[in-house]
């Protein structure tokens, strides 16, 4: 990049590092989160809860943390990601607390006791999500490191992906074997596994990209990848499936295949890998709907969401149902009634959230998700080496194909599928795997920013005499 | 790799489109359409998180809404229920709403235009949108005297106040009660509802409105109104009444109920025939006048059309080109004539309001969650029925009835009342309709201060005194209520 070029030739320019807009810009995701925060008890309590004021200030603590973190450990990381994350987080915080409040009141009038409220474990995660964020930023000082464990990593996605399957730890909620429980405690190391399987494909790729790229057979006068080439392809595409069959994880499949097809273009340029990846696609979708009944249902209720609204579709007609009473303006916080909506504190957060903000919020929200991932992709082009480039590529589409997927499937734009909302929905191995991958895009977006002078670099690292 | 992070990115840019236009559609576009359908709660919710406005008789509230504690916040109550659910109606989460509950439904939510500086002042002051209030007509006393009166026969009552067309009373009986319907149990409602449509005695019909029965003798008074505007008829006119007359074309003969004839050498005069309601007297004058003239007049009092006060009520009839044997069976209220008690109050009233029909009204005012007055009801004159001084007459032919006729127990010591007693027969072996329409007072040149129609379905003893036996002391008491409040 110019700048750089410009950084060595004068000696004495500065590269200015945007620590201060970005404080600013915390400040403004503090005040917009927490004046929704603030109008979901005045619209439903009629006043400031007592624990609000200390949720609060639970939050601006940790942006506070968050903030020191990126100004000493990564000076030079692109100053908009994280507020922007931290706005949605803490948004996500506000609406969550908004369901509690719902749920208190339906335990008043049936006298019933509430359920525990979940904004409090949002919150602890979020916190553990913000710990793990910042271990990033201290343990990992170059992400070229990371490049080292590539093939660690896809074993340790793979067991992951395929842990909730395991006997004894596995567990199925709602049709979906997604959880892993233990002592008491369930995660979803799906979400973990994402964050590795973008390591190893970034690895697997920056040393592979060539052969990918350059050594083509013709198969009847079409230019093809050779066979061995095309075997990491199509493990992706049968671990995708295994994840689908065994785990009925339509959601976690589609990412995971999708992610690995945008990256091998990426990596070698070649159309022809998303024109197959996409015949593969098309041909495990075909087979999945004629051959399992669950994903035949979901395609179902896709086409026709009023048919039975009683049973199968109830779900995603009462979400429909909540977009629709939003409208343009939506009710305001606290004033509709997203607890209609079946799950609307997870799967559902965001037609809660279109409900109550209307199309107006809900689409700056999803322009909230496509800065951060307009400034991620943006960390990959400005990134000097390809790995750098692969992995910040890589979680930034994965974290724009998450929320596609989520937003299409609640809006009835594609069939509805089981994945969490990035930093909004409540749970946990969401939040703190996203937390993390935004870990990795700040280290190299740091790197990235980084005048060549100042850039730890491996190659650069001096020899040293050791005395013999 | 930059072009192709570049490609990528406009690939995500347009799955970004791909959404925002999706939701743009569905918030936007297909946002009314799915307001409306069965399965969203929402609307119905949000109709019930308002506190809607109350239905008021004076200062006094006959519905309103009060705060509970479930998740549909107001619960609907009506105060003597069954006196007054003719006119409210119900409102339910099942069924709708029903009478004033949903022709003034924009009023009482709230969500008339009118009220949107409120909504604005609502918002800002932090309260919720509060529903309007509305008024109506209807004289406490009357219609306790009225419902009271009826004691559960099958029967209505409509009274009007002649000079406005306001109504004082419209009481059904056997009535229904709101309260049940308008619950949050789903199941008291759908029971409720299904053993009210169980019931022989249809409970929830509102019959001052919607039943239409045929009126018998006192439509005569509209035969007569009809005689003397034709000129020819004076009170002293001397008209036949034999003990039977022979429809004309037919071999049928129509007989007067005591079986004589109703004066000597089978005739009497004008005003004693309506005074002792001789039928071939009315049938012969019904010949006379023909079949025209009398469904002109009848048109002139509001038969063949309907009101909407603003509930809507049935059309009371007048058949078009009856032959001559069914003119003389329609002059005396018989064949295809019917007509609603409300009908027959506005005959009553017309006769008493110098021959000017009012249109009948329920609503008297509606007013904002303020209750500053948003628009007071405006009389309206339906009609000039009948020229004012044959409208003098034919009152003065009402107070004979009361007087010296079949109208005997209508008399109010003090008051000078006129009327005219009716009993309609229905199938053979069916006890009659009992009717009687009553106007007080006759003899004040303002006009009438009351008019009320009665009648008593299938509730007849033998004989023609029915009317005035069953029917006459409701309406009696009915004006008393009227003119002693």
């Amino acid at each position: 990049m110019s700048t750089l070029t410009r950084a060595s030739a004068v000696p004495r320019y500065r590269q200015p590092t945007r620590r201060g807009a970005e404080a600013g810009l915390f400040l403004l995701a503090f005040a917009v989160g927490a004046t929704a925060y603030v109008q979901v008890d005045l619209a439903m309590l009629g006043k400031v809860a007592d624990d609000t004021v200390r949720v609060l200030s639970a939050v601006a603590a940790l942006l506070l943390v968050v903030h020191l973190a990126v100004r000493l450990r990564a000076t030079y990381a692109d100053p908009i990601v994280v507020p922007t994350i931290a706005t949605l987080n803490i948004l996500g915080l506000a609406m969550i607390h908004r369901l509690d409040l719902a749920e208190v009141q339906r335990a008043a009038r049936n006298g019933g006791v509430a359920p525990p409220p979940d904004v409090y474990s949002q919150l602890t995660w979020t916190a553990l999500g913000v710990v793990l964020f910042v271990a990033v930023l201290l343990v990992v000082r170059d992400h070229r490191t990371l490049q080292r464990y590539t093939y660690t990593a896809m074993l340790a996605g793979l067991v992951l992906l395929l842990l909730p399957l395991a006997p004894f730890v596995g567990a199925t909620v709602n049709g979906a074997t997604l959880w892993v429980r233990l002592a008491g405690l369930s995660f979803q190391p799906g979400e973990l596994a994402k964050i590795l399987l973008t390591i190893f494909f970034a690895g697997y790729l920056t040393v592979t990209r060539d052969s990918l790229a350059l050594v083509r057979t013709k198969v009847m006068g079409i230019e093809l990848p050779r066979g061995r080439d095309l075997g990491p392809l199509f493990v992706a595409w049968f671990v995708s499936l295994a994840v689908l069959v065994f785990e009925r994880d339509l959601g976690t499949s589609l990412l995971f295949f999708g992610l690995f097809v945008s990256l091998l273009y990426i990596a070698t340029q070649r159309r022809s890998w998303l024109v197959l990846g996409a015949v593969l696609f098309i041909t495990g979708a075909v087979f999945a709907y004629l051959a399992f009944g669950h994903v035949r249902l979901r395609v179902d209720v896709w086409l026709h969401p009023f048919a039975d609204e009683a049973d199968t579709s109830y779900q995603i007609a009462q979400s429909l149902y909540g977009f629709a009473s939003g409208g343009m303006f939506g009710s305001g916080l606290g004033q509709g009634y997203p607890q209609l909506v079946p799950y609307a504190k997870s799967d559902f957060i965001l037609a809660a959230f279109g409900e109550e903000l209307g199309l107006i919020g809900l689409m700056a929200m999803l322009v909230l998700y496509g800065i951060v991932v307009e400034r991620g992709l943006r960390a990959a082009i400005a990134c000097r080496d390809v790995f750098g480039t692969l992995l910040a590529a890589g979680l930034s589409i994965s974290l724009a194909l998450q929320v596609f997927v989520v937003v299409g499937g609640v809006s009835r734009l594609i069939p509805l599928t089981g994945l969490t909302t990035p930093f909004l929905a409540a749970g946990g191995s969401s939040l703190v795997a996203n937390w993390l991958a935004i870990g990795l895009l700040i280290r190299i977006s740091d790197s990235a920013r980084r005048p060549d002078a100042e850039s730890v670099s491996l190659e650069d690292a001096p020899t040293q005499v050791v005395p013999l | 790799m930059i072009r192709s992070v570049r490609r990528i990115s406009i690939v995500l840019a347009v799955m970004l489109v791909a959404v925002l236009a999706n939701l743009t559609y569905l918030q936007y576009f297909a946002a009314a359409g799915m307001r409306g359908q069965a399965g969203n709660s929402r609307v119905l919710l949000e109709e019930y998180s308002r506190q809607r406005g109350p239905i008021l008789l004076g200062s006094t509230a006959i519905a309103s809404s009060i705060p509970t504690d479930d998740q549909l916040k107001y619960l609907r109550q009506y105060a003597r229920g069954p006196l007054y659910a003719p006119a409210t109606g119900f409102y339910s989460v099942v069924y709708g709403a029903t009478g004033i509950e949903r022709t003034e439904n924009t009023v009482l939510s709230g969500s008339d235009d009118r009220f949107f500086v409120d909504r604005v002042q609502q918002l800002f002051a932090g309260r919720g949108v509060q529903g309007g209030a509305v008024r109506l007509t209807l004289d406490p006393a009357a219609q306790k005297a009225a419902y009271d009166g009826l004691a559960g026969r099958t029967g209505a009552v409509a009274a009007i106040d002649p000079r406005t067309g306001a109504i004082l009373a419209l009481v059904s009986s056997p009535s229904f009660d709101p309260n049940l319907l308008s619950s949050h149990d789903p199941a008291t409602i759908r029971t409720t509802f299904d053993k009210y449509n169980a019931d022989p005695d249809r409970p929830m019909l509102n019959r001052p409105l919607a039943m239409t029965l045929p009126p018998g003798s006192t439509f005569k008074l509209v035969t007569a109104a009809a005689a003397l505007e034709t000129g020819r008829y004076t009170p002293t006119t001397v008209v036949p009444g034999p003990a039977k007359l022979k429809l004309p074309n037919t071999t049928k003969e129509l007989n007067n109920w005591s079986g004589a004839a109703c004066g000597p050498g089978g005739k009497t005069t004008f005003e004693n025939a309506l005074a002792i309601s001789c039928n071939t007297a009315f049938a012969s004058i019904g010949l006379d006048v023909g079949a025209d003239a009398l469904r002109a007049q009848a048109e002139k009092f509001g038969f063949n059309n309907s009101f909407e006060v603003p509930l809507r009520a049935a059309t009371s009839r007048f058949p078009l080109g009856p032959d001559l044997p069914q003119t003389a069976m329609s002059a005396i209220g018989q064949f295809d004539v019917t007509a609603t008690a409300l009908q027959m109050a506005m005959v009553g009233a017309g006769i008493a309001n110098n021959g000017q029909v009012m249109s009948p009204y329920l609503v008297a005012q509606t007013l904002s969650p303020e209750l500053a007055v948003l628009q007071n009801a405006e009389p309206t004159a339906f009609s000039q029925a009948m020229s004012p001084a044959n409208a003098a007459t034919l009152l003065g032919m009402m107070v004979t009835v009361v007087e010296q006729g079949t109208g005997s127990n209508a008399r109010i010591p003090g008051v000078t009342v006129g009327g005219k007693t009716g009993t309609a027969q229905t199938a053979p072996g069916q006890p009659p309709h009992a009717w009687f329409v009553g106007v007080a007072p006759a003899d004040q040149a303002g006009g009438a201060q009351v008019a009320v129609a009665v009648v008593l379905q299938n509730g007849g003893g033998a004989a023609e005194i029915s009317g005035n036996g069953l029917a006459a002391p409701i309406a009696k008491a009915v004006m008393e209520a009227v003119l002693r409040r």
